[in-house]
């Protein structure tokens, strides 16, 4: 009975009976893994939530996120964000989550009242809560985690609640809506859609008037994981761990039947018969993550030339181009996983394989566990809901280099085949002419350099993390020096690819935080960036720059970085964490002329 | 079902939901004598009952839930035969 711990469990569909049932044992067992991030989460409850914290915890050890949490008293969200609150202040949060549902709207529109006194009604709720939202801000300056509402449990006026300026189911969405308009205009601040979750799992078995009576949960047992891991991925996603790339088997994957023994004519998608439609139907789902930002990629145990012309189908809605990495072959798959995920210049926990046979995905769970491989059955109906609420790929924002990203990798291979013809790599890169753009971080770049600074692993020295709030605090700090940097060349614009946020105490910069995108590795940038980094300083006045590296799994690369620009060795620690530094002369000498820098 | 059937499905929940594959319950053991039997435990062990044994317990019967034994009766009771 307590021979293997179920951490598929955890797996959707989750298994909600174990969860509750085992979480003791879950948990000793996620704790086993590791290492992890630590994060402290107030959470601020509109009803009952003991259950609710200990399975959001599963869900985050799964993660790789341990955290430590604070509970409001029993529905004292609000006193607990609004009013001076040491013990709050003391915990002092990453992140705020706001439990509050139906049962904490405290406005409650009537039948008897006017369309005026509707209005105020919400205007008064929509103020109640900004306000919090105002106060916690201005307090703890943190990421804030809010519910929406889920749909009223009854409906008086029965379908005219939607209909009806008073009816209770037409309030709360409008007051969503408002909820969402926030969202819109404020940074670092999530909404937790159980709206769209209720329903999905079934506002009927969501709601359960026993437990509510009894105990004050506002929502059922079973629902509590569904909330919990949805919560979860907003978490993971503010944090940087979310799935980059999807990597689809092609056999009864991507289209019916297998094209080595059926014929690329013969294969099912289209519009023809229902499974072919289910078929297009993934595929289309594809292309839309993949317009989205998610890169594409192949591995299939096929002949590379007959696999391609399945996508030469007059039906296929994906085509070759679509994908970033194409692996085709004989062998195992966990060997074209890794060599995707090298191509692709990202880490292999960063994709998500789909696979319609099991032995296939057990093979890969196996023999590279980093890898997410979905037990989505072997019917193609089902495999877009087990990819879409699993929540992989959540972004916590939408910003503009996510909708161009495919277009950067498509570069890419542009410039690798211009590579191939240029032996000297110094020609290749004057070749490229590339320029940046390099300037102190400013507002419009705050998403993207947040989600720079969280998501790089490989090209970070010191795998700091800072949450959307922290950036806005460096950009304003006069003893914060920070610098972005953007790269355009002949075969297109890079983007945002770089960041550097160093402190400055007694005329020394210390860096703390410098990343760049693997998107353009070998390219030189660190040097121009240095090179500007180093004219600041001389500008300042400040003549001595401390570099730090803290290795981890992923950031080797950057081992050698402070020596590679000439720092000093200073101290090495026990963990192999490296201090570095650098004597900043009366001028400087570029590092690099390969990029021509725009300030 | 036999109350001897109850009872070891029952202990083999009880020992699910403390961590504990030694623990061992009788009829009278109660509230004070699991030192991590707190309401929130409480909660789920009647899940894990109404799970397990397919019934579900009323608003009503839940307070009358103190120590193993009205447990015991409350399946007993429950469960079609």
């Amino acid at each position: 009975m307590f021979d293997t711990p179920q951490l598929d469990a955890l797996d959707y569909p989750f298994r909600v009976d174990v969860i509750h049932k085992r979480k003791k044992s879950l948990k000793a067992s996620l704790l086993k893994g590791g290492p992890f991030l630590d994060k402290r989460i107030a959470i601020l409850g509109g009803s009952t939530t003991d259950e609710i914290k200990d399975v959001f915890e599963l869900f985050l050890l799964r993660e790789g996120i341990r955290p430590h949490f604070y509970q409001s008293g029993y529905n004292r969200y609000y006193e607990d964000g609004m009013f001076p609150n040491e013990a709050l202040e003391r915990f002092n949060p990453d992140i705020i989550y706001i439990h509050t549902t139906q049962a904490n709207i405290t406005n409650v529109p009537v039948v008897a009242d006017s369309r005026d006194n509707v209005e105020a009604k919400l205007a008064s709720e929509i103020t109640r809560f900004a306000s919090l939202w105002e106060k916690i801000r201005g307090t703890y300056n943190c990421t804030v985690i809010q519910n929406n509402f889920e749909l009223p449990h009854y409906r008086v006026l029965g379908n005219l609640d939607f209909s009806a300026f008073q009816g209770g189911t037409h309030f709360t969405t409008r007051l969503n809506l408002a909820f969402a308009e926030y969202a819109q205009t404020h940074r670092d601040f999530y909404i937790n859609d159980i709206n769209y979750l209720s329903a999905s799992f079934g506002l009927g078995k969501w709601h359960d008037s026993t437990f509510w009576h009894a105990y004050k949960y506002a929502l059922s047992y079973d629902a509590i994981p569904s909330l919990a891991h949805n919560l979860a991925r907003i978490v993971a996603a503010v944090c940087g761990k979310s799935k980059k790339c999807l990597v689809v088997d092609l056999d009864n994957t991507v289209w019916g039947g297998v094209i080595g023994d059926d014929g690329a004519d013969n294969i099912k998608i289209g519009k023809e018969t229902p499974v072919g439609e289910a078929y297009s139907a993934f595929q289309q789902y594809a292309t839309e993550l993949k317009r989205r930002g998610i890169v594409l990629a192949v591995c299939s145990k096929n002949d590379p030339e007959i696999a391609a012309q399945g996508f030469a189908h007059p039906d296929s809605i994906l085509s070759l181009k679509d994908f970033a990495a194409f692996k085709a072959s004989w062998d195992q798959k966990y060997i074209g996983l890794r060599q995707i995920a090298s191509e692709i210049n990202i880490g292999i926990d960063s994709l998500v394989f789909v696979d319609d046979n099991p032995a296939e995905r057990d093979l890969v769970r196996r023999q590279v566990p980093e890898v997410a491989v979905p037990e989505m059955g072997s019917d193609v109906a089902d495999f877009i809901a087990f990819i879409d609420r699993a929540g992989y790929f959540e972004p916590a924002t939408l910003s503009a280099d996510d909708l161009q990203r495919t277009k950067f990798y498509e570069a890419n291979l542009e410039r690798q085949s211009l590579q191939a013809d240029i032996a000297d790599y110094g020609e290749f890169l004057a070749s490229l002419d590339m320029t940046a753009e390099i300037a102190p971080f400013s507002p419009k770049y705050l998403d993207r350099i947040t989600q720079l600074i969280n998501k790089t692993n490989q090209f970070n020295v010191t795998t700091k993390r800072y949450s959307a709030s922290d950036v806005e605090t460096m950009t304003s700090d006069p003893r914060t020096l920070t610098f972005y940097g953007r790269l355009k060349d002949k075969f297109g614009d890079n983007g945002l690819i770089s960041a550097i946020a160093g402190t400055v105490t007694d005329a020394t910069l210390h860096i703390d935080v410098w990343v760049m995108s693997c998107r353009v590795i070998k390219r030189d940038m660190e040097f121009a960036m240095f090179d500007e980094l180093v004219r600041e300083c001389i500008a300042r006045g400040i003549n001595r720059i401390a570099g730090y590296h803290y290795p981890t799994a992923k950031n080797a690369m950057v081992a050698d970085l402070f020596s590679r620009l000439g720092f000093t060795l200073k101290a090495r620690g026990e963990k192999g964490e490296t201090e570095w530094t650098f004597d900043v002369g009366r001028s400087h000498e570029p590092t690099t002329r390969a990029i021509k820098v725009a300030r | 079902m036999t109350g001897e059937d109850i009872h070891s499905r029952l202990q083999a929940i009880f020992r699910d939901v403390f961590d504990n594959d030694t623990l061992v319950v009788t009829r009278a053991t109660t509230v004070g004598d699991i030192p991590d039997w707190d309401s929130l435990a409480q909660i789920n062990l009647v899940v894990a009952i109404e799970k397990d044994f397919e019934i579900k317990v009323s608003l009503e019967d839940l307070e009358t839930l103190s120590n193993v034994g009205d447990m015991m009766d409350l399946i007993r009771t429950s469960v079609t035969p």
